[in-house]
């Protein structure tokens, strides 16, 4: 802060004049540099609303150095003048002087001296003129002094042109009163202390303004994966839909429950090495429910349930392969049979869970990733029911635009990949895939005929990378993450947009 | 999903009628196919081999069609339009026709059991090929043999110029070194052992071998002269190839699955006798089993199936009277008429599609046919009341506070190497409980972790760069062996924390746990309360390890990092960590 004696003088001095000073003036008046006033004014500012001070600028010419020496000694033709005597003087003396070269050209063309270059002794100088009138210096010094206004532009350019004059931008304030002005000065606290709540002396203190421009400081905190956000969303929409969350926590999967319940026939490409992970230890799955299991073998080689079957030689050996499992379906398969097991009541499944591929790796696939499934159970559901359930879940994600193409599913008949429409793209992007489990899948369970059991699945991956920008998979799962971005990952709402490419 | 690949033009010279891209690309959409790009070969060879070596290429316009996976009716030109047309209501029938000459028979004999059992063949008599359709008719093998063959293994098909070879033919098996025949496009004789190492190096063909290699007898077929027609599901002859000029061809499809056999069959026969002097029209073949039985084929069987109107409107959600869900199926190559008898509606099931085979895939069709979107969604009345899974309800809970105590959450893989769950961590894998992957692709996938440690501090080490501390936790399922359960195995859903920084902070990785027992309303006390107590573990630092026990059970571990696990996972700092079950607090 600027000493306090000229903050208080520059008040005074505010304090007498009604329109206010210029910081310029009162710089002037107190004989002070005006970098000291404009150090006060800011110190003035500070304090909240003192004073009022609105910058301004404005030029005026100003004398150069040379111009100074000459406002003083007078110009140099006219100090040549005033050295040559009565009787002359040698030109090379005078070209001695500092001045004698210029003051010599100017004082000829001025016609004050002239030069006899005949003369005995090398050519030299004589005075035409008695007396001469400076007026170089004249109009330096009514600069000078500040009356620069009285001489006309184009003496003034001429004496620029000469560098005896320049023309200088001045900024200066012009300090008026301000709504809580006073005289006097009181110190600013920086921050509340209990001192002053508990003595109250915080009402007459002044306060330092926060900097509100700057960023605060970042709470020391941990962090939620944006995965696992978005789970949580999903799992929070089914569970607002009424489903209840099946027990997916089972990745070793026997092939029976994989692929074979699922009436998914040995021979399916899916069940290639290729496209699943079988395991060499725990190599095999033992105890299935026999009578069941002999359903499921005569449906896949004979048929049966109104089914032509596949008509192959099923195997007891594929079935028993053990597997990381490929979807979450397997687990809706356990689920469906166990609610064969009972006296039949709808149901309504979800799960979110994760899932293995032996598949090729890219940016956008994993050998692992995260299904979400739907299922519903009840007598008599449509394929119109199942578009009705897709509309309302993914109007839950913020997407009402949907529209249904023919697919095929091994399990499901008829089979649907569920498009939205992506307003950026301004195209359609398959959200889902979706269907109604097939009877060859349901009877042998032991499910009542009138029932059906439609499905849908999508995976959480993508929408979540959707949501949270990310171009590569390994950046949000796996221990590859960037830590950064989960700090600064947002929460999820409703509505994560599940579109695009 | 295989992609069928044809010219632009003359799918709609074949379809009467040309569309602008979007109108055909919403014309597949209602089918459920997708045009899934379209391209020229010229543009193709350019994006795979560069601009110089597609200049000159054909810049035919191509249309990428991808084709449902049980539809091979629809894996040729020939059979896309006729499906197309067919949903615009055009329809035609597939006959079978006697042999002109009762000697096209093949015989079969025993030997074939053990390596390829069966055999079906067909002929297709005065054929016209043009280059297009003779390329269709070579993609079409191609794609069948990719697809439903399962490439090559369950069926394979020779196709042969009948006028260059004599019936019967003979379906045998015999050791290699007695197989000898000049192969296609070779221009010498070679065994079957020398062929078979002469293909190792083939890009194509090397990719069957596998499938009769290690097999004593390899099936051949022979004609009635002893000129080899194929060597099945490697290579045909030379001698019988067939040309752009070809009349009459020979089908034959050996096989270890006699059903698709029939169905790869009747697909080649009824996408090509189009091109027939008698179009539709096949020429049948009688195959001679080694009990003396005798089979007719192709089979071409139609077959009737029987349902109500009910039954569609009930699935699909639709009303519609019986003789339009009639008309409907009619458009999906489903011949059905209502039969008057109440709704029923009498459907027959050509054999071009193999993919029907129960009344559910009749009613798809006809919700194709009426138009997904066309369909009124509804919202069933099933009643419920949601659950929460009590081990992910307490899964969601935990991470929340754990997050709220300042650690932040990884996510990590449940596959890993050995290496991870076991030398890098100072133990041995024949000690870890772990379940082993016979087929993975690389070391990352050898296992399914038994622990959460390896993740996280996979996690730290391609985070290094990250300010100190690191405090992350995971809360996820590892697997373990368990005889118990049906597959020999069980997850098991773990609580892991790692602090990571100058000191090893031994007493902010127990003041997690001490937070994590308060949320678990679990006082610290031995006996009923949960307690830590030494313990010795290669993992971690000597005499900075410790068990924690809950109520007298050892739930889980916790202690300062061993230096030479630090090292292993390539971190440079102290390291403390905690790893916990918390199935126990259900």
């Amino acid at each position: 802060m600027a000493d306090t004696g000229v903050l208080e003088t520059l008040l005074q001095r505010v304090e007498k004049v009604d329109d206010g000073v210029d910081s310029l003036a009162v710089a002037t008046s107190l004989g002070v540099d005006h970098q000291v006033i404009v150090g006060a004014v800011k110190s003035l500012q500070a304090l909240g609303d003192v004073i009022s001070a609105e910058l301004r600028s404005s030029k005026h010419w100003e004398l150069t150095e040379e111009g100074t020496e000459i406002a003083e000694q007078g110009s140099h033709e006219s100090r040549v003048f005033s050295c040559i005597p009565q009787e002359g003087l040698a030109q090379s003396e005078l070209m001695k002087l500092p001045f004698g070269k210029i003051g010599f050209s100017k004082a000829m063309s001025s016609k004050w001296i002239r030069v006899d270059k005949a003369h005995e002794g090398g050519p030299r100088i004589f005075r035409t003129v008695e007396s001469i009138d400076d007026q170089v210096r004249e109009k330096l010094l009514l600069v000078q002094k500040g009356h620069s206004t009285q001489l006309e532009e184009k003496e003034k350019n001429e004496l620029k042109k000469r560098k005896l004059l320049s023309e200088v931008t001045v900024k200066s304030y012009w300090i008026t009163k301000g709504n809580s002005f006073s005289t006097t000065i009181t110190k600013q606290e920086t921050e509340l202390t209990p001192e002053m709540i508990a003595s109250g002396n915080w009402k007459e203190k002044k306060f330092k303004p926060y900097n509100f421009e700057a960023m605060g400081v970042a709470p020391d905190c941990g962090h939620l994966h944006p995965l696992m956000k978005v789970r949580t969303q999903f799992r929070q929409i089914f569970l607002e839909m009424g489903f209840t969350e099946m027990p997916t926590n089972n990745f070793i999967e026997s092939s029976f429950w994989n692929f074979d319940s699922l009436f998914q026939p040995q021979q399916h490409p899916a069940r290639d090495q290729h496209d699943t992970f079988f395991l060499s230890d725990p190599a095999h799955a033992h105890e299935f429910p026999q009578d069941y299991l002999e359903r499921v073998k005569k449906v896949h080689s004979e048929g049966g349930y109104g089914s032509q079957g596949y008509k192959y030689d099923w195997k007891i050996e594929e079935a028993q392969k053990n597997i990381l499992r490929t979807h979450t379906t397997a687990v809706s398969a356990r689920m469906l049979y166990k609610l064969a097991q009972q006296k039949f009541t709808p149901v309504k499944y979800f799960s979110i869970d994760r899932v293995f591929r032996n598949e090729t790796l890219d940016a956008t696939h994993l050998a692992e990733f995260h299904q979400i499934e739907g299922v519903v159970a009840d007598y008599g559901l449509t394929l119109g029911d199942l578009m009705g359930v897709l509309h309302q879940f993914f109007t839950k994600l913020g997407i009402t635009k949907l529209r249904f193409k023919p697919a095929y599913n091994p399990y499901t008949e008829p089979s649907m990949e569920v498009f939205s429409y992506h307003e950026g793209l301004k195209k359609w992007v398959e959200v889902g895939n979706s269907g109604v489990f097939r009877p060859e899948m349901l009877l042998p369970m032991g499910l009542p005929e009138d029932v059906s059991v439609i499905a849908w699945g999508l995976s959480l991956e993508r929408p979540t990378m959707i949501k949270y920008g990310i171009n590569n998979i390994r950046e949000l799962v796996g221990h590859k993450v960037n830590l950064q971005m989960v700090y600064d990952s947002p929460i999820c709402r409703s509505g994560p947009p599940t579109q695009t490419e | 999903m295989p992609t069928v690949g044809v010219k632009r033009d003359l799918l709609f010279k074949a379809l009467g009628r040309s569309y602008t891209d979007e109108e055909f690309d919403e014309l597949c959409f209602e089918f459920g196919l997708e045009l899934d790009e379209i391209t020229s070969e010229k543009e193709i060879i350019s994006r795979e081999q560069g601009d110089t070596k597609a200049s000159g290429a054909s810049d035919v316009i191509l249309y990428k069609i991808d084709v449902p996976a049980n539809r091979y009716d629809l894996l040729c030109l020939e059979g896309l339009v006729r499906g197309l047309q067919v949903f615009k209501n055009k329809c035609n029938r597939y006959q079978c026709d006697l042999p002109v000459d009762p000697m096209f028979a093949a015989l079969h004999s025993p030997q074939t059991e053990a390596v390829r059992p069966h055999a079906v063949a067909a002929v297709l008599r005065n054929i016209t090929f043009t280059q297009e359709r003779y390329d269709s008719f070579i993609e079409l093998q191609e794609k069948l043999h990719q697809n439903i063959c399962r490439k090559r293994s369950l069926v394979a098909i020779g196709t042969h110029d009948l006028d260059t070879i004599s019936g019967p033919f003979t379906y045998t098996a015999k050791r290699p070194g007695d197989i000898s025949f000049k192969p296609l496009n070779q221009t010498k004789e070679y065994t079957a052992t020398q062929l078979m190492s002469l293909y190792k190096t083939d890009s194509h063909l090397r990719h069957y071998l596998h499938i009769i290699e290690d097999k004593p007898l390899y099936p051949v077929i022979y004609d009635s002269n002893g000129v080899v027609l194929s060597m099945p599901p490697i290579i045909n002859g030379d001698h019988s190839k067939i040309s752009l000029k070809t009349k009459n061809v020979f089908i034959e499809c050996t096989a270890t699955d006699q059903t698709k056999a029939k169905t790869v069959l009747d697909m080649m026969v009824t996408m090509f006798s189009e091109y027939c002097a008698q179009p539709f029209t096949v020429e049948e073949a009688e195959v001679v089993y080694p009990d003396g039985k005798t089979c007719i084929y192709p089979e071409l069987a139609y077959r009737k199936e029987k349902l109500s109107g009910k039954f569609i409107n009930q699935k699909v959600g639709i009303n519609e009277s019986t003789e339009k869900i009639a008309h409907l199926l009619t458009r999906m190559c489903l011949l059905s008429q209502a039969t008057g008898a109440g709704d029923e509606i009498e459907v027959e099931i050509p054999p071009t599609r193999s993919d029907i085979i129960h009344a559910c895939d009749i009613m798809e069709d006809a919700a194709i046919a009426y138009g997904f979107n066309n369909i009124t969604r509804t919202t069933p009345r099933t009643y419920t009341v949601a659950n929460q899974f009590p081990l992910n309800k307490l899964t969601e809970l935990l991470r929340q506070d754990l997050a709220a105590a300042g650690f932040t959450e990884a996510l990590n893989f449940a596959l890993c190497s050995q290496e991870d769950i076991a030398e890098k961590l100072g133990k041995k894998i024949s000690e870890m409980r772990a379940v082993h992957i016979s087929n993975p692709k690389t070391a990352e996938f050898q296992v399914a972790r038994t622990t959460l440690l390896p993740g996280l501090l996979k996690t730290i080490a391609a985070n290094r760069k990250m300010p100190l501390p690191l405090k992350l936790f995971e809360i996820s399922d590892v697997v373990l062996k368990d005889e118990t359960k049906d597959v020999g195995a069980r997850n098991s859903r773990r609580f892991c924390a790692v602090y990571y920084n100058k000191s090893p902070g031994f007493e902010v990785i127990h003041g997690l746990l001490d937070r994590t027992m308060q949320l678990l309303e679990v006082k610290p006390a031995r006996g009923e309360g949960y307690h830590i107590q030494t313990a010795d573990d290669s993992t971690f630092f000597p005499g900075r390890c410790a068990d924690i026990f809950v109520r007298g059970k050892n739930v889980g571990r916790l202690g300062v990092l061993h230096p030479d696990v630090i090292n292993r996972f390539e971190l440079t700092m102290p390291c403390s960590a905690l790893e916990m079950d918390i199935e126990p607090f259900l």
